[in-house]
Formats: C-alpha cells, sequence, structure tokens
C-alpha cells in the first residue's frame, strides 16, 4: 500500500479508495499503426475519502483531475490500480454491476446542456431516471419527480419543459436533480460551476453544500478555479502533470501550502483586493509540459524556481506529518 | 486632459426574431491615455458587444443605432470603411478570449503577424519579419524566429495567447481592447499573460479597456471600472473606491458571492438570487430590481439615471444610501 | 509524405485484387456468354464448341481467372476483347482519353462556377442571390442526365440546329480542334450543370461554417480588407472540405459518363462499357473494371494528398506517421 492512503482523517473507515491508479491513453503511429507512447493522464494516485466529506481536485488542464472523476464512475477504465468503494473493487465491474454501482455513484457534469437530451422534457429526464434503478414504486415516481425539484430549487412547472429553456445555473440545478434521482452516495462533481456566471456560481455552490448537510453527501469537487474548491472543500488535493503533489485539510493547505506548485498556484489566483495587488508572488514560467514525455524525477522541476539537481533525477514521494503531505525533496 | 477615446451615449441593437433589441444601452464612458478601464459583467451583460461597437466588427443584423465614440475628438463611427480600417490594428487593436480559434489555422504565425505589420507600417519584408521577431521576444515566447515558421497548431493556449498580444501591440496602439483575454486560460498562464499585457502596454503607453467577468483579473489590473448589467453601466468608479466602497447592489452582491482565498471560513456565499429578466431591454424599471433586497416601488417603475456621489463615481441606483450603509455594516461584522 | 503515399499504394494492391475476384464472380454468375451472344443460332454445336475452346471458356473459372491475372501481372496484358479480337489495353487506351477530356473539362468548369458562386452565396446567406444560387444548384442536382441531356439535343441540334448531337468529331472531317469543341458543347454542359450543382453546396456549407469563425474576427480586427478577409482567410479554410469532392466527383463522373456517352454517341469509357457488357465480352469488362477501380482509388490518394497541401495540420500528421 502507498503512503498516501493511510492520509486522511483516520478514525473513519473510507467510502472511496484510489490505490495507485493509472490511465494512459495509447498514441498510435507509423506504418502499422502500432503503440508508439502513452498520454500518462493519470499516472499512480492514491486517495481516500470519507462518507461526508469534499475531496477538492484542483489543477491546470492536462493535469489528470477529469480523468480520475470519470474512472470513478467507470467512464474510464483504469489502465493500473484499484478503485475501492466501499472496500471493492470497482475497477474492473461489467455491464449490470456498474449499472448497479450508478446508484451510488453519480457524476455533475461541467456543461449540463450537453449531457441532458434536448428532446426529452425535465420531468422525464427525471422520471427516466427514477425508474431505471428502481428508486420509489412505479406509483411514485410523479411525486418523487416534483421532490427532486423542489430540492434542487425548481419549480414544479419545469417539468414539461425542455433543456434549452433553461440558464446556465438552472440547467446545472436539472443535473444535480438528475444525480441526486438515484440517492447516491458519492457525487463526483466535474467543474460544475466553471462555465457559470459569477453571482450563479454562488447559487449552485451553496446548493451543493446545503445538500451535502442534508442528504450526508460525499463529494469528489474537481475544479480549477481555487476561491470555488477551497469554499466547498474540507480536505484538497493538488494535481500536476497525472499526480498529486499536495494533500491537506483546506486552511491548512492555503495557509501554509508546502509544495512550490501548490503555492504558485495560490499566487497566480487573481484575487479580489485591489490592495493586495502588489503583493509577492511567484509567478511561473512557461506551460505546463506534454503529459506524453512527462519531464524525470519531480515533474514539476522544468517549472519550479527551487529546482535543483536532485529534483531532475529522483521522483519525490508524497510524504508529511499528519494529513498534510506533499511531494518536494525541499519543501520540508 | 483631453481624454483618448470618448464613448457617449453608445446604442447597440440587434435583429431577433422578436424585432429589435438593444443590447447596449446608452453606455458613456472616457478613456485617458495609458490608463488601464475594466468593464465587468456577466454573459449577456453588453460588455463585449460594446468592445466590438468601438472597432466596428458587429456581426450581420446589429448596429450601433445611437451614440457618437470619438477617438482623438474623431468620431469613428463616421468614417468611411477604408479610414476605419486603418484605426483597426493599428490605432485600436483587440484580443479575444479563445487563444485556440482566434488565429487562422492555415497560415504561418510570422505571416499572421506581418500582415498586420505591413498593413500599417510602411515596412518590407525584411523589415517586417525582423519587427515580428522582435515582438514574438517581447512577449516572451522562446525560440522566436522559429515560432514565426510554426501554424497554430503546435502552439499552446498560453502561447498562442502571447502572439495575439503581440499581434495586437506590433502598430503600438494608443489603445488594446481586450476581451476576456485570460478566461481560457490555466491559472498560472492567466498570471503570466496579465503581466506581459500590462508591462507592454505600459512600455508603449497604451490605454487598456479590460473586458471581463472576473473581478479577481479587475482588482489586479485595472485602475478604474464600469460594472454592466443588462446591456448598461450600472456603477463607474476608479478601482479601489468600487472594491471598498460599492454602492449599486448588484456591485455589493458580485463582490460578496466571490469566494475569497485570502479569507478564512466562508459559510455561506452570498449569491445574488434569481436571474437577469429576459425582456429587460423593453423594461421601464430598474434593470436589476428584481434581484434586489432594496428594490422600492419607485424601482419598479422608474429607471434610475447614472446618479454622481462624488468626483468619479457613478451608479445607477435610487436607494444608493440604504444599501451602502447596509453593505457597509454587513463588512464591517 | 512519401512514406505516405507509398503505404497507400501498397495497401491499393490487394483492394485491387479483391475487386477484380468480385466483378469476376459476379460477371460470371450473369446469364449468357460472349459465344451466345455473338454466333447465329442456327450455328452447328461443334462450331459453337470449337468457339468455346478457342476463347477458354470451357476452362474452369478459377483457372480463367488466374490465367487472367497471370498475363496481366507478368506481362502487364489484358488480354484480348473476346468480339473484336482486338487488344483490350488498346481499345482501353482509345476510349479513355475522350472520357477523360469531356470529365475533365466539366470537373474544372464545374468547378469555377461553384466556388465563386458558392462563397458569395455564403457571404450574403439569405439574400436574393443566395436563393437564387441554391435554388439552381438543387435544378442541377435533380434534375436527371438523360433528361437534361434529351432536351438539350432537342433545342440546340433538333430546332436551332446550331450543335451536333453525337460523336466526337463529324464524319470524313478529320476532327479538327473545332470540330472536337462544337461536339463537346453539349455533354459538357449537361455534366458540369451536375457537377456545379453538387459542388455549390458543399462551397456554400463549407464556407458557413468557416464565416463564423474567431479567426476572420482577428483578421478584421487586424484591419485587413474583407475582400483579403474572405478570398484569403476565409477561402482558405473553405477550401480544405471542398478538396474531398474531388475525390468524390471523379468516381461520379466516371459513371455518370455511360450515360452522357450514350445520349451523344461519345466514343469514350461509358460506351465501351455498356457495349462489352452487352456481348458479354468477358476480358474487356474485367479490364475496364479494373481501370475504374484504379480511378476511384487514384482520386482518394490525390484527395489526400491535396488534403495536405492545403492543410498544415494534416501534413504535419503525416510526417508525424513517416517518422517513427
Amino acid at each position: 500500500m502507498s503512503e498516501a492512503i493511510t492520509r486522511s482523517a483516520p478514525s473513519q473507515t473510507p467510502l472511496l479508495v484510489l490505490d495507485q491508479l493509472k490511465k494512459y491513453y495509447p498514441i498510435r503511429k507509423g506504418l502499422l499503426n502500432r503503440t508508439a507512447e502513452y498520454v500518462k493522464a493519470v499516472d499512480g494516485v492514491s486517495l481516500n475519502i470519507v462518507p461526508g466529506e469534499t475531496l477538492g481536485l484542483v489543477g491546470e488542464s492536462g493535469c489528470g483531475k477529469s480523468t480520475i472523476g470519470r474512472s470513478i464512475v467507470g467512464l474510464e477504465r483504469p489502465t493500473d490500480g484499484r478503485i475501492l468503494f466501499e472496500g471493492a473493487d470497482i475497477s474492473k465491474l461489467s455491464g449490470s454491476e456498474m449499472i448497479k454501482l450508478h446508484s451510488e455513484v453519480q457524476i455533475v457534469f461541467q456543461d449540463p446542456y450537453s449531457s441532458l437530451n434536448p428532446r426529452k422534457t425535465i420531468g422525464s429526464l427525471l422520471a427516466e431516471a427514477v425508474k431505471v434503478h428502481r428508486v420509489v414504486p412505479s406509483d411514485k415516481v410523479v411525486s418523487e419527480v416534483d421532490r427532486l425539484l423542489d430540492i434542487v430549487g425548481l419549480p414544479k412547472t419545469s417539468k414539461s419543459r425542455y433543456p434549452h429553456e433553461f440558464s446556465g445555473g438552472q440547467r446545472q440545478r436539472i443535473g444535480i436533480a438528475r444525480a441526486l434521482a438515484l440517492k447516491p452516495k458519492l457525487i463526483v462533481c466535474d467543474e460544475p460551476v466553471s462555465a457559470l456566471d459569477v453571482s450563479i456560481q454562488a447559487q449552485v455552490l451553496n446548493l451543493l453544500k446545503q445538500l451535502q448537510k442534508e442528504f450526508n453527501l460525499t463529494y469528489l469537487f474537481i475544479a480549477h478555479g481555487l476561491g470555488a474548491v477551497r469554499y466547498i472543500s474540507d480536505r484538497i488535493a493538488v494535481m500536476y502533470l497525472g499526480k498529486v503533489v499536495e494533500i491537506g485539510p483546506t486552511k491548512e493547505l492555503f495557509r501554509n501550502p508546502k509544495h512550490p506548485y501548490t503555492r504558485a498556484l495560490l499566487d497566480s489566483y487573481p484575487i479580489a483586493n485591489p490592495h493586495l495587488r502588489d503583493r509577492e508572488r511567484i509567478v511561473l514560467e512557461g506551460d505546463v509540459p506534454s503529459p506524453v514525455n512527462p519531464p524525470s524525477g519531480c515533474r514539476f522541476h522544468t517549472r519550479c524556481p527551487m529546482a535543483q539537481a536532485k529534483c531532475r533525477e529522483e521522483e519525490p514521494l508524497l510524504v508529511g506529518e499528519g494529513d498534510h503531505a506533499s511531494a518536494c525533496w525541499f519543501s520540508h | 486632459m483631453e481624454s483618448l477615446l470618448a464613448v457617449k451615449d453608445l446604442r447597440t441593437s440587434f435583429d431577433t426574431d422578436q424585432g429589435q433589441v438593444v443590447s447596449v444601452d446608452r453606455v458613456s464612458f472616457e478613456l485617458k491615455a495609458g490608463e488601464t478601464l475594466a468593464i465587468v459583467g456577466e454573459s449577456g451583460s453588453g460588455k463585449s458587444v460594446t468592445a466590438l461597437s468601438i472597432m466596428r466588427l458587429l456581426g450581420k443584423g446589429s448596429r450601433v443605432s445611437d451614440g457618437e465614440i470619438r477617438l482623438n475628438g474623431v468620431n469613428i463611427l463616421e468614417l468611411d470603411e477604408k479610414k476605419m480600417r486603418d484605426i483597426r490594428g493599428n490605432r485600436i487593436s483587440m484580443i479575444f478570449q479563445e487563444p485556440m480559434t482566434s488565429l487562422n489555422p492555415v497560415f504561418t504565425i510570422g505571416h499572421q503577424l506581418m500582415e498586420a505589420i505591413r498593413l500599417h507600417l510602411n515596412k518590407d519584408k525584411k523589415q517586417a519579419r525582423a519587427h515580428a521577431v522582435e515582438m514574438l521576444k517581447k512577449v516572451g515566447l522562446p525560440r522566436p524566429e522559429q515560432i514565426m515558421d510554426e501554424y497554430p497548431f503546435a502552439l499552446s493556449g498560453g502561447m498562442r495567447q502571447r502572439v495575439m498580444i503581440a499581434m495586437a501591440l506590433a502598430c503600438k496602439p494608443t489603445v488594446l481592447i481586450a476581451d476576456e483575454p485570460t478566461t481560457a486560460l490555466d491559472v498560472t498562464v492567466q498570471a503570466q499573460i496579465m503581466r506581459i499585457m500590462k508591462d507592454l502596454c505600459a512600455e508603449a503607453g497604451t490605454a487598456i479597456i479590460l473586458i471581463t467577468h472576473d473581478l479577481g483579473v479587475v482588482a489586479e489590473m485595472a485602475d478604474r471600472v464600469l460594472v454592466m448589467y443588462a446591456g448598461q453601466i450600472v456603477e463607474e468608479a476608479d478601482v479601489f473606491t468600487l472594491f471598498d466602497h460599492p454602492q449599486h447592489p448588484y456591485t455589493q452582491g458580485l463582490l460578496r458571492s466571490v469566494p475569497h482565498l485570502e479569507a478564512d471560513d466562508q459559510d455561506e456565499l452570498a449569491a445574488i438570487p434569481g436571474t437577469v429578466p429576459a425582456r429587460y431591454h423593453k423594461m421601464q424599471a430598474c434593470r436589476f430590481h428584481n434581484r434586489c433586497a432594496f428594490a422600492t416601488e419607485k424601482c419598479r417603475t422608474e429607471l434610475p439615471p447614472l446618479i454622481r456621489t462624488q468626483d468619479g463615481h457613478t451608479s445607477r441606483c435610487w436607494e444608493i444610501e440604504a444599501a451602502t450603509i447596509h453593505y457597509e455594516e454587513g463588512k464591517a461584522r | 509524405m512519401y512514406n505516405y503515399v507509398m503505404r497507400r499504394i501498397l495497401i491499393a494492391i490487394p483492394v485491387l485484387f479483391g475487386v477484380t475476384v468480385i466483378n469476376f464472380i459476379i460477371m460470371k454468375m450473369a446469364p449468357g456468354n460472349p459465344v451466345d451472344m455473338l454466333v447465329n443460332p442456327k450455328l452447328p454445336a461443334a462450331a459453337v464448341e470449337a468457339k468455346r475452346m478457342e476463347l477458354g471458356l470451357n476452362a474452369p473459372a478459377y483457372e480463367q481467372y488466374w490465367n487472367w491475372l497471370k498475363n496481366l501481372v507478368l506481362h502487364g496484358d489484358l488480354g484480348y476483347s473476346m468480339i473484336t479480337y482486338e487488344p483490350v489495353t488498346r481499345m482501353i487506351g482509345e476510349h479513355l482519353w475522350p472520357t477523360l477530356l469531356l470529365m475533365g473539362i466539366s470537373l474544372i468548369l464545374g468547378l469555377a462556377i461553384a466556388i465563386p458562386l458558392g462563397v458569395i452565396s455564403a457571404v450574403r446567406q439569405y439574400s436574393k442571390l443566395d436563393y437564387t444560387v441554391v435554388t439552381l444548384s438543387f435544378l442541377g442536382i435533380s434534375i436527371p442526365n438523360f433528361f437534361l441531356g434529351l432536351g438539350l439535343v432537342y433545342l440546340f441540334a433538333l430546332k436551332l440546329d446550331w450543335l451536333p448531337t453525337s460523336g466526337m468529331t463529324e464524319l470524313g472531317q478529320g476532327g479538327s480542334f473545332k470540330d472536337v469543341v462544337l461536339h463537346l458543347i453539349l455533354p459538357c454542359i449537361v455534366l458540369t450543370a451536375n457537377v456545379t450543382g453538387r459542388t455549390i453546396r458543399y462551397v456554400r456549407s463549407s464556407m458557413l461554417e468557416i464565416i463564423g469563425q474567431d479567426y476572420l474576427r482577428t483578421a478584421r480586427a487586424k484591419g485587413l480588407k474583407e475582400v483579403l478577409v474572405v478570398n484569403k482567410h476565409a477561402m482558405r479554410n473553405a477550401l480544405i472540405p471542398i478538396v474531398t469532392i474531388l475525390g468524390m466527383e471523379i468516381p461520379i463522373l466516371f459513371g455518370g459518363a455511360v450515360v452522357i456517352e450514350q445520349i451523344f454517341s461519345w466514343p469514350g469509357i461509358g460506351q465501351l462499357t455498356l457495349s462489352s457488357i452487352m456481348s458479354r465480352d468477358y476480358s474487356t469488362i474485367m479490364g475496364l473494371n479494373l481501370v475504374a477501380a484504379i480511378v476511384v482509388i487514384f482520386a482518394n490518394l490525390l484527395t489526400d494528398i491535396v488534403y495536405a497541401l492545403v492543410d498544415p495540420r494534416i501534413k504535419h500528421s503525416y510526417q508525424g506517421a513517416a517518422r517513427s
């Protein structure tokens, strides 16, 4: 078992465990279409999520955070590693087992519009979800749909309307209602507010938080916006090029970031306070390297302001005291 | 001092199936040489349309129906197309939100850069190339000579946005309009791009109109801020006044709904309830009244004018006093 | 790129082989054979049998195919026509050029008309001009070739007597340039109308897609003239999908030639094809089929090469393939 497995609120048995999860995408090339290289989207990630908590997963595009979310709900098949949900490995489930799993693990996407069938009314979309998994007896489906709409703050009249008649924020509410329809234990929120206006973002974030309390939900909250992640997460894992570089309780991580990448990420995030505009901060050079041939040693060394010879050669492990860990040779 | 760019009573409308819709309604503002003016608003607030009106690059079916846009005193809305082309890319440049699609995929970076340079600056091919390479160097691209011969697909989003900045600033414009220039980029790249934009514009004395929905970006970049809501300006102030003492309930709501990084523990974000009304352009009322906690009967029946409370601070609200007191109290708590 | 082209040519060989096998099977399954078609029914059975022997029709089918293939691969020889006893290669050679001439001119004319019209039509979407162009293109597609052909013959040849109706040259005139051109006009109009109709729709929709692209706004924001924005920045991108048309039009024209050549008695591949099918001229059919397959494969290859020339992204991916 790797180190990070133990790194969560230790008192509780975890709901979800990722154990050295890997997802490689082959790149085919040449006369015979041989697999020449791999995109290493997720390269050995171990995480725990305990019931009732929200784990934030942050990182820039290409860091693999969405791939992790999609693997958990079965939309991607991991190349290697295990995904344990309530102790059972769900990474190699067959079709029918997967359907059963879906009533326990749900996902909310960034763009709810593209995940809602445009030719179906909201009522039938929700009823479908309720029926497929036989959440309630068939004579109670209608009242169950009403209840779901009520929970996410949409009027009952929405039932007869189509997805395009709703605004972005409302559609995201529908997406949440559909996820809730199956009474899941874990919801993977994949950038659920990134496409929304600021004032609407706040509405959806508040809704998610309130639902969590009400139904004792567990969230994996994937986002690139640090503000939203900080607001909703109990713990945060920072990813870079397919690896977790730092993980810790939200407050602790923001107050005392250990990994230079986390620090740079926090520094880069624009703060809505003009008095802080001239603050000291690290601005990283260059772009994130390609995940096809990630840098040797510590993957961040090409952009790290404090990189040394050792960082180029040896890969640092995720280590730390208590529940705050980072993968850097010089952060301890 | 004479302002560099003065927009007065700008009205832009576009045709829809349901008739004409006014998407920018009597917007006025001035831009001084070298300053950075941010226009903040959510989708559909009219901020991008304002920018495209200034460039006179509105799409089919939309047009400026009223108002003036004066660049150094000349109303550019009255110029013929040829004279307007001399202004575009030369005296007023623009960069866009989507770096991935803003460059033509079938021409090299060098070709696209030199096209603008040769169009406006009297340079031969060799000089234009040298100038283009110089610009790529300035925006911090590595191996500029090589990148000249690359096609856009070979560059990352951040690199493409640097190319866009190089292209926009190649002819030393007096105004740069940046429409959500960093929205599509990663956070660490966003910081780089903002820094480059600011440094290069300061060096050339270029004024910036920064269009964004991100209050963080505004706080970092702007000297002065216009807040737009449903096609109208609702508040204008210098950046410190706006963030410290916002007057319009919409601005206040926006500021409160931003999740903060520097403050600990926010139990609940103060969201603005509801959404922008669908047919706001026909409303004879404050366009924000349906989402406003301070709305009175007057707000529902009469559109408030932009009220100047002190030098350089105006807001469009009948209940400035009540809203301000409430906000300041909330902040103190 | 070289690697890529080589790979495509190598892949073409089994495809061509398969095509000839299938063609041979279908041909054999069709009722009748060259001898039945040729000989006088009153001929004694022995004579018929002798004829069959002479043409090699008594050997088992696979052997017949094998002989044909062996001749082709070893000697590049397509054999002799079973009807005229002429070498098939020569027959095809004689008939290929008239068809290529007709096709080539129609294709070039069609594109020359369709591209500008499609572009203008897209740029001025929903204008009167746009509606006119769209209607015309619809007519071009939906009027059958034979109908338009016969209509033109009726009007220009029978009623007005301006143009000749059949053949490639006037008998006994030796085929002067002017003579050939006059004969070309009517069949060309028919084929061009067809090509134009189809192509306009592609050009228009491809252009419409490009017109909304961000990079055109960038080009305008630079201060470029609208003419340059459309004809340079938009066109270069719109051309990419239009290239596919080239690949599709060549086989369509090749097939369409059968009807057109029949109507105008044009001495091309189409006519040869029809007559050799009618007389069950096995060896000629096999040869023609092979040529048709080569044309289709060549057209597709050509499309992909032109694709790479106009789209740097594709060129890059070819190079990527070649490198490894």
